[in-house]
């Protein structure tokens, strides 16, 4: 980190959740947010909404990865929220040098900036590319997949709120099954979503045998770290896909994106796990399994599915996702399961 | 150095005498054996330090090279008809940007119906993407113009596209002078960027930007532009002094004195518009061309300059707009706006079609009689045209209009 760098005094007015850290770890387990001296990638003031899941998950993942190259690191952005809300001039969140070009490129746009510094020499500065559901499995799928295939020398996060929650909550193709959206309504005999084949993303970055894939949430920050610690001490292309609830399009209240992202991964609908070139090299267990409903209710994009005699069949499909997704990544014990 | 060489080796030589330190490569015909050249200097070793990218799309490559100048580096790719299309969202953040890529178009038609062959339809599409564009006459000048491209692009932070044609100029082996490595280091000196990404001064590049500043925004764009009129006149003399021959600049009269007609035309098509005038001014003729070598910026008063002596001025075009006629036509009009001067377009070489010296002959004299059409449509076979017509009048399901010309043009094959 340069002494020019900017840092902000961090305010702890959090304390009492589980958002920034345990400081009474040991001060080498402690994660970044939890340090009086941590970077602050985005600086708060920035235009996000309250609550807003991107914005913890980009903050918690940009923080930690400066820490990782002592502060030198270059961030490219696709179109998004996260770009809008942290740029309009001369209010500029970013204190690290940021490049947002177009929402379809960002990875290519990575790996241009990788090998500028490559063949300049600047070894230690490292790069991250970044966008939401819409730029990573939709418009910019085919140059991510492209730097995944050439092994570039990024290190790409995707924050999944699942939808296009910056032109005003449209389906993805990171939407769920039934999930009411601007462009799925909850409207009509089968109201919300289909119910596709999916789009698994971290599984597909897993098939190009990629060195990391990693998914994570804005619940467990420890995690989160951990994950972009290890991401970092690797070189070659590496992804990590991070779900950030957004209380905007999924009708949740802004004081439950911590509390769905863990009813996420507890209900079995995001697993949590990691895969180094190709195969899984950890996952975690949920250790208090929770049904689907307990994650769906509170959230309005799924109203429908409860309203009068409510949407068993539906909710039933949802459950046997979230029950193949245990059964395959093994995300119960079977101990633990038995008892 | 001399060398009997094919065009697009002749300006994979220049781009590797420029030093390059990120090419992005994407095949597309008639562009791909540049990147092909540039990839063997790579590899073997001649061109140094330069990382060469094979991506899996124009788009992708254009957007490699953002992200590579953005960081520092000195960055080309090149390209052609669908390829410059795909990546239009590119081009047109690039120049945004403001950063100075070079990019070769290899000039190609844009389908449907698809088609290979060369005409400028690719680069007239992007015509006011922010780009400055030269077109280059000659295998020679191609070399040379991506050599003062860099220069150019530098000097201004913007980017420059090169075009030539498709196959006339990149696929025709033609005698080229290479300069030597110590002359090009000493014409282009290494990239010095005016924004960089780096760890030690941060700067956020690619903001969002409102109505209270876009339009300045826009307006110094613009402004780059018009200082590029300045700047690619005296990068062409440098060049000229030091490497002893003429190649770029923004226009090229030739035998326009007291010319009554003149010609205006971009691209190797002006070595036939030449050897057609020089056969007309035998017969007295006066008549004169002039060849567009900076399409963007568009040499608005240099171009006055040179046509206002002459009643009439013929704009022979490599690319149609639909509903308008022709491209170069309608800026011509807008260099001779205060003056009234009989302006021709002439449609030509669609889709590769040769442009024959006896045709351009026959509209040069239907010209200088005027007796031209405002637009005219170049060796136009009517008789297939008149064909779809009438059977798109008499029958509803008339079928593909493409495939219907063909059959009408081999009647009895197919069925």
């Amino acid at each position: 980190m340069t002494d020019d760098t900017a840092l902000q005094r961090v305010k702890f007015y959090q304390t009492g959740t589980f958002t920034v850290g345990n400081r009474l770890l040991d001060p080498e387990n402690r994660s970044v947010q939890a340090s009086m001296e941590r970077s602050n990638a985005i600086t708060s003031g920035h235009r996000a909404c309250q609550g807003c899941g991107e914005a913890l998950g980009a903050r918690y993942a940009l923080d930690r990865a400066m820490q990782e190259s002592n502060g030198e690191l270059i961030a490219v952005n696709a179109t998004g929220c996260l770009e809008v809300f942290t740029t309009p001039y001369p209010e500029t969140s970013w204190q690290i040098p940021w490049l947002h070009s177009l929402f379809g490129n960002a990875p290519a746009v990575a790996t241009g900036v990788a090998a500028a510094l490559r063949v300049k020499g600047r070894d230690t500065t490292r790069v991250v590319a970044q966008g939401g559901d819409g730029g990573t499995v939709d418009i910019g799928f085919g140059c991510l997949s492209g730097m995944f295939e050439r092994n570039d020398d990024v290190l790409y996060f995707c924050y999944d709120n699942e939808a296009y929650m910056n032109t005003g909550v449209q389906r993805s193709s990171a939407t769920p099954p039934t999930a009411r959206t601007a462009t799925t309504p909850a409207v009509g005999p089968e109201p919300g979503n289909v119910f596709g084949t999916g789009k698994n993303l971290p599984v597909i970055a897993m098939a190009h045998g990629i060195p990391y894939v990693a998914t994570a949430t804005v619940a467990d920050l420890h995690d989160l770290e951990t994950k972009v610690a290890k991401a970092m001490s690797m070189r070659g292309a590496r992804y990590i896909h991070i779900l950030v609830p957004c209380p905007l399009g999924w009708g949740a209240a802004s004081h439950d994106t911590i509390r769905l992202s863990r009813l996420a991964v507890k209900s079995g609908l995001f697993p949590l796990f990691e895969a180094e070139h190709g195969v899984i090299s950890a996952v975690t267990k949920i250790r208090q399994r929770v049904p689907v409903e307990d994650y769906l209710r509170p959230q309005n994009r799924f109203a429908h599915l409860f309203k009068g005699d409510g949407d068993p069949e539906r909710i039933a499909a949802i459950q046997r996702i979230a029950d193949a997704n245990i059964a395959g990544f093994g995300l119960v014990d079977e101990e633990a399961a038995a008892q | 150095m001399l060398k009997q060489i094919e065009g697009s080796e002749a300006v994979a030589e220049a781009i590797a005498l420029s030093r390059p330190e990120v090419v992005c490569a994407y095949p597309i015909t008639p562009q791909t054996h540049i990147v092909e050249g540039v990839g063997r200097l790579v590899k073997s070793g001649r061109l140094e330090n330069c990382e060469y990218i094979n991506v899996e799309s124009e788009f992708a490559a254009l957007s490699v090279a953002i992200g590579a100048s953005a960081a520092g580096a000195r960055a080309y790719t090149a390209t052609a008809s669908q390829g410059l299309l795909f990546m239009a969202e590119a081009v047109y953040n690039a120049a945004g940007l403001g950063l100075p890529i070079v990019m070769t178009v290899g000039n190609r038609a844009i389908g449907a119906p698809i088609n290979i062959w060369n005409d400028h339809t690719d680069s007239m599409a992007m015509k006011n993407a922010g780009w400055i564009q030269l077109h280059a006459e000659t295998n020679q000048e191609a070399a040379d113009l991506h050599i003062q491209a860099f220069k150019l692009a530098e000097a201004l932070s913007l980017p420059v596209m090169v075009c030539m044609d498709g196959f006339i100029l990149t696929h025709a082996f033609e005698r080229v002078d290479l300069p030597s490595q110590d002359e090009v280091d000493a014409f282009l000196p290494p990239y010095d960027p005016v924004q960089l990404l780096d760890p030690a001064d941060p700067c956020s590049i690619g903001a969002m930007v409102g109505p209270e500043a876009f339009t300045e925004v826009r307006y110094l764009a613009h402004h780059k532009q018009m200082e590029a009129l300045t700047l690619i006149p005296e990068i062409a003399a440098e060049f000229g002094e030091r490497f002893g021959r003429d190649s770029g600049g923004l226009v090229r009269p030739y035998r326009c004195e007291d010319a009554e007609t003149i010609i205006v035309a971009m691209g190797s098509v002006n070595g036939t518009v030449k050897e057609v005038i020089d056969a007309m001014r035998d017969d007295g003729v006066k008549i004169g061309s002039v060849s567009i070598c900076s399409f963007r910026p568009f040499p608005l008063i240099e171009l006055r300059d040179v046509l206002e002596p002459a009643l009439r001025i013929v704009c022979i075009e490599k690319s149609l707009a639909p509903g308008l006629g022709g491209v170069v036509a309608s800026n011509i009009r807008m260099a001779l706006r205060s003056l009234y001067r009989q302006v021709y377009t002439v449609i030509g070489g669609l889709g590769g079609r040769p442009i024959m010296r006896k045709s351009l002959h026959r509209v040069f004299e239907l010209a200088t009689a005027e007796a031209l059409e405002d637009v005219t449509f170049l060796d136009l076979n009517w008789d297939v045209v008149n064909d779809q017509l009438a059977r798109a009048r008499e029958t509803r399901r008339s079928g593909p209009i493409a495939e219907n010309i063909l059959k009408s043009l081999n009647p009895g094959l197919g069925r």
